[in-house]
């Protein structure tokens, strides 16, 4: 039986039904994890553990539990704390680290009946824009062989794209989530910071760290967000602000919704391909109603730049407590990314530099903040493009740091701002992927469903 | 040569909770690696939530230490290795630390002027062992996350006599906040005191002698982690007798940090200057700002009972005591608590205030075991026949002597029993019950005058 | 820009060979030179952004939980002795 027509409510719906039990749905997804074995989306499949919790979640389903993810298999990135199942982070680092603790997250997916399938690959520490920083080899197109499924949550992308499982949790702080959402075509969406709590995943760079997940449609993606938002007791940094009804923003058309279209989103660097296919999404948007406006962002070109002094920064300090004392192995054992990124965060944190850099970023920080609390008084979304190219082929630019950090030039601001971004994919050109980004103010998530939904129609 | 010695003191919290944690702060003597989770492990993805108390407790102490609370304050992270330290940075404050700018004013008359207040968090327990002829270091997470204040003073100090007081005030004021044990024996507060020589010989032609002599010098001393009052005082010593020795020989101590040893009576290099750590603070990005306004802070202060130098003004005021007798009995709150509520009983008792602080004080009662009832009772028994005024006795008995002059001029010739008999005389003439002893001395004085 | 990659790896106790050490002195500046443009912006009077929720006051009552026990704190470690974390002697 082929389960890649049904949708996570649908499978639900058959599951309640008993048309196919969660052991199916499970042993079905096992099947397609170990037959696209090559594609290397996963470091741990929990088949035992998920087919134990299957039998679990059948016998519910058969005493009337009703659950929104009862017995509905996803995975999560590797750098997801899974209590008792060992945990990663794509480094040999970690390689043996079988943690004390889940991650909140983790808990609240599992409360609501979810079963972890296994943990899926990524760049190392969730450095990379390609997924071929992992220790344990790089993912991945589900699309064309040889090709980067991006990154740095390949392997979450790569799982949902490739019918290994319904849903899978990524993280995003420079666009993890939604450049393999784009190159996966697969919906992927980074929350507002805060929304959905950290507690219990490693940390890449504290401030700028977004949790969140890949789905095939939007209907998916707002049913997980409802699961995993909120306040977290753990995390400090989730506000107490009210979850949103989601699904509620499905039901609505986008008559009279205002959509920005930022200038320096659609400026040199961009593939002429992937700039018509926007500008095609935006016609049909205005034809379905939206009020089109040309807007500006002008410390866009900063973006990079801030990014990658106050991310290495924190990385250097997340990643000082790697030292093979209470867990893990010795510290040379960091691939090169992540010492590339300890070495750099330490300099520009180091004595006599700090105002140059560190300070200077944050400051950089609040005028890229600014330029969206300014754009989000005059409309209610923008719309820009996720990736300035097409996905490459593996090995094209890991050479280059510097131009492979310049992939994530549209979806850093989102990180450095705060707000949620979500991918929606608009289709392909040359069998490759095409992503389209709407960004909104922070807690707008429903917003976003809601234009996400008028591109992708039912 | 004149020493500049300026301190820095941790004063450890007596929360229930660790600082970032739910983990149980009384760590001590418990088994190790008992009080530890994911947060104080530095286990990966775990994250701090500060507690409460323990930054509205290190408000309050720099309250009791007169110093400005700046409305807007937040925590950093001081990033370095050591393996005690389990996520390689230590959340601290840096720039913006809760309290700021405060003072002591020491016995001697003389104000310390106090930087900063702030808050941190405690480091794991190093245990250096041998085990089959070979040294190993055990590492005990339990103390990890232990809320601490530190608090820094100027370099104010020229001697280890005003050092120890103010150690001993700010002991007492920890104590009296309860917010601390303050017990240096278990760790609860440990001290680094940093020594430097001013030379007051140098340029004693130079009229711009005055401007050089008041700058500070340009090397510092600094002694890590002493916890003993006792070591402190050494350490300083022993720091001034051998920068004075480098000092004397035209040279100049090295900056650097220095541990006490006790064994070896002397302080020992750690760390030079260039070895010396850059902790690339930052602003800590998991914990949220704190921001105060007039009114949350006024219920800090609120909670801020009598200090020690207050109570011990008011006792000598109101109970009409020595300085002496006030400073022992503001010594410890609970003492001047009981002290108080003996004075009340004792009030409906006729007793004074100076009665019962004597009787306190010279028996070295034992507060926990024994009830203000008793002691009033006690001094009661004694004091019965001391009810009556010493001038009052001292009248009568100029009375009798004058009454009396045959036994007078029998005593002076020598005949010492005539005292008995003067006695008695009083004894007849006081309308009071007069205690025998008290009227002989009173008779004696009179009579050898 | 020339950085002192010895002195850096020290300071992030990363023990580094001597290509790496030759390879990130010339990446890390090239990416420095990249980053060299943000002080065309003028910043002088803007605060930093060093939290982006706008949250603040968020603490916990001073209530204690449940820790791990000895043996969970201890069961990823590769070297322990009487309940602690066993590590070459340091002084």
């Amino acid at each position: 039986m082929n389960y890649s027509a049904y949708t996570i409510q649908g499978a639900r719906a058959s599951l309640k039904k008993k048309h196919f039990s969660s052991t199916h749905l499970v042993k079905a997804c096992i099947d397609e994890i170990k037959e696209k074995e090559n594609l290397n989306a996963f470091i741990t499949v929990c088949e035992k553990e998920a087919l134990k919790k299957a039998t679990e979640a059948d016998k519910k389903i058969k005493d009337g539990v009703d659950l929104p993810l009862l017995g509905i298999p996803i995975s999560v990135k590797d750098i997801y704390l899974t209590k008792g199942i060992r945990t990663t982070a794509a480094s040999k680092i970690l390689d043996d680290f079988i943690p004390q603790y889940s991650a909140t997250v983790v808990k609240k997916l599992e409360d609501v009946g979810a079963i972890i399938i296994g943990k899926t690959n990524c760049d190392a520490w969730a450095h990379g824009s390609s997924g071929e920083n992992s220790d344990y080899g790089p993912t991945e197109s589900p699309f064309l062989e040889g090709y980067v499924p991006g990154g740095s949550s390949s392997g979450s992308a790569v799982s949902v794209a490739a019918q290994m499982c319904f849903a899978s949790m990524g993280s995003d702080t420079g666009g993890s989530i939604r450049l393999p959402a784009s190159f996966c075509e697969i919906v992927g969406l980074k929350p507002t910071y805060g929304r959905v709590s950290r507690y219990g995943i490693i940390a890449m760079a504290s401030s700028l760290d977004s949790i969140g997940h890949f789905t095939n449609t939007i209907e998916e993606s707002a049913l997980m967000l409802s699961i995993t938002a909120g306040k977290d007791p753990n995390d400090a940094t989730t506000p107490d602000e009210t979850v949103d009804d989601y699904q509620s923003y499905l039901k609505k058309d986008i008559k009279g919704i205002r959509i920005g279209i930022p200038k320096e989103y659609f400026a040199q660097g961009l593939d002429k391909r992937i700039k018509e296919k926007i500008e095609a999404e935006i016609k049909s948007l205005e034809k379905q109603g939206a009020k089109i406006e040309n807007i500006s962002l002008p410390n866009t070109e900063y973006a990079i730049a801030c990014y990658y002094i106050i991310q290495p920064a924190e990385v250097s300090s997340n990643l000082g407590r790697y030292d093979g004392i209470r867990y893990g192995s010795a510290r040379q054992n960091f691939g090169e990314e992540a010492k590339r990124r300890i070495m750099l965060g330490t300099y520009v944190l180091s004595s006599g530099y700090y105002d140059a850099y560190y300070k200077k970023a944050m400051q950089i920080r609040t005028l890229i903040k600014k330029d969206f609390d300014e754009v989000f008084k005059k409309v209610d979304v923008v719309i820009t493009p996720v990736s300035p190219t097409l996905p490459w082929k593996i090995g094209e630019k890991s050479s280059d740091p510097l131009s492979m950090y310049l992939s994530d030039v549209y979806t850093v601001t989102a990180n450095l701002a705060g707000i949620p971004g979500i991918s929606v994919p608009i289709g392909l050109i040359q069998s490759l992927p095409v992503g389209l980004q709407i960004l909104g103010p922070h807690f707008s998530e429903g917003k976003l469903f809601q234009v996400g939904k008028a591109i992708l129609g039912v | 040569m004149k020493p500049v010695i300026g301190l820095e003191v941790h004063v450890e919290l007596k929360t229930k909770s660790k600082m970032f944690c739910g983990c149980s702060a009384d760590y001590f003597g418990k088994k190790p690696n008992t009080h530890t989770c994911p947060v104080c492990l530095g286990l990966p993805g775990a994250l701090p939530v500060p507690n409460k108390t323990a930054i509205e407790w290190c408000v309050m102490l720099g309250m009791a230490l007169d110093c400005n609370i700046p409305l807007f304050s937040k925590f950093d992270r001081k990033n370095y290795f050591y393996p005690d330290l389990a996520k390689g940075y230590q959340i601290s404050q840096y720039d913006e630390p809760f309290c700021l700018k405060g003072s002591i004013k020491l016995g001697s008359g003389k104000t310390i002027r106090i930087t900063r207040v702030h808050m941190e968090e405690d480091t794991g327990k190093l245990i250096h062992e041998n085990v089959n002829g070979q040294g190993i270091t055990l590492i005990d997470f339990n103390r990890s996350g232990v809320p601490l204040v530190e608090i820094v003073t100027e370099p104010d100090f020229d001697n280890t006599k005003d050092v120890l007081d103010y150690l001993k005030k700010l002991q007492q004021i920890a104590r009296y906040l309860d917010i601390s044990n303050a017990d240096m024996e278990k760790g609860d507060m440990r001290l680094e005191p940093n020594i430097s020589l001013r030379s007051n010989t140098t340029n004693t032609t130079n009229n711009t002698n005055q401007q050089i002599t008041n700058k500070l010098p340009n090397y510092k001393v600094e002694v890590k982690n002493i916890n003993s009052f006792r070591f402190v005082e050494k350490a300083i010593a022993f720091e001034i007798k051998r920068q004075t020795e480098i000092i004397e020989k035209k040279g100049i101590p090295v900056q650097e940090t220095r541990g006490w040893d006790e064994n070896k009576q002397k302080t020992v290099t750690q760390r030079v200057k260039e070895e010396a750590s850059d902790y690339r603070y930052f602003p800590e990005p998991d914990i949220p700002p704190i921001r105060w306004n007039d009114k949350k802070l006024l219920m800090i202060k609120k909670q801020i009972p009598e200090l020690p130098d207050t109570k011990k003004r008011r006792f000598q005021k109101q109970y009409n005591i020595s300085q002496y007798d006030a400073e022992i009995l503001t010594r410890e709150k609970t003492l001047a608590d009981f002290y108080e509520t003996c004075v009340n009983d004792g009030q409906k008792a006729n007793l004074t205030a100076k009665q019962v602080s004597n009787y306190i004080i010279n028996k070295k009662i034992d507060i926990e075991s024994t009830l203000p009832a008793e002691i009033i009772k006690n001094i009661k028994a004694l004091t019965i026949y001391l009810r009556i005024d010493e001038s009052e006795i001292k009248k009568i008995v100029e009375r009798v002597l004058n009454e009396n002059k045959n036994a007078v001029g029998d005593y002076r010739n020598g005949k010492v029993s005539a005292v008995q008999y003067l006695i008695g005389k009083v004894l007849m003439v006081s309308k009071e019950k007069l205690e025998v002893s008290r009227v002989k001395k009173i008779l004696e004085e009179k009579l050898n005058d | 820009m020339k950085i002192n990659v010895k002195h850096v790896a020290k300071l992030a106790n990363l023990p580094l060979s001597q290509e790496e050490e030759k390879k990130f002195e010339k990446q890390l500046s090239s990416i420095l030179e990249y980053v060299e443009q943000l002080n065309s912006v003028d910043t002088k009077n803007f605060e930093i952004t060093s939290q982006i929720t706008g949250l603040e006051n968020i603490t916990r009552e001073d209530k204690t939980s449940i820790s791990l026990f000895q043996e969970e704190a201890l069961s990823n470690s590769k070297s322990n002795h009487n309940g602690m974390f066993k590590i070459k002697k340091i002084l």
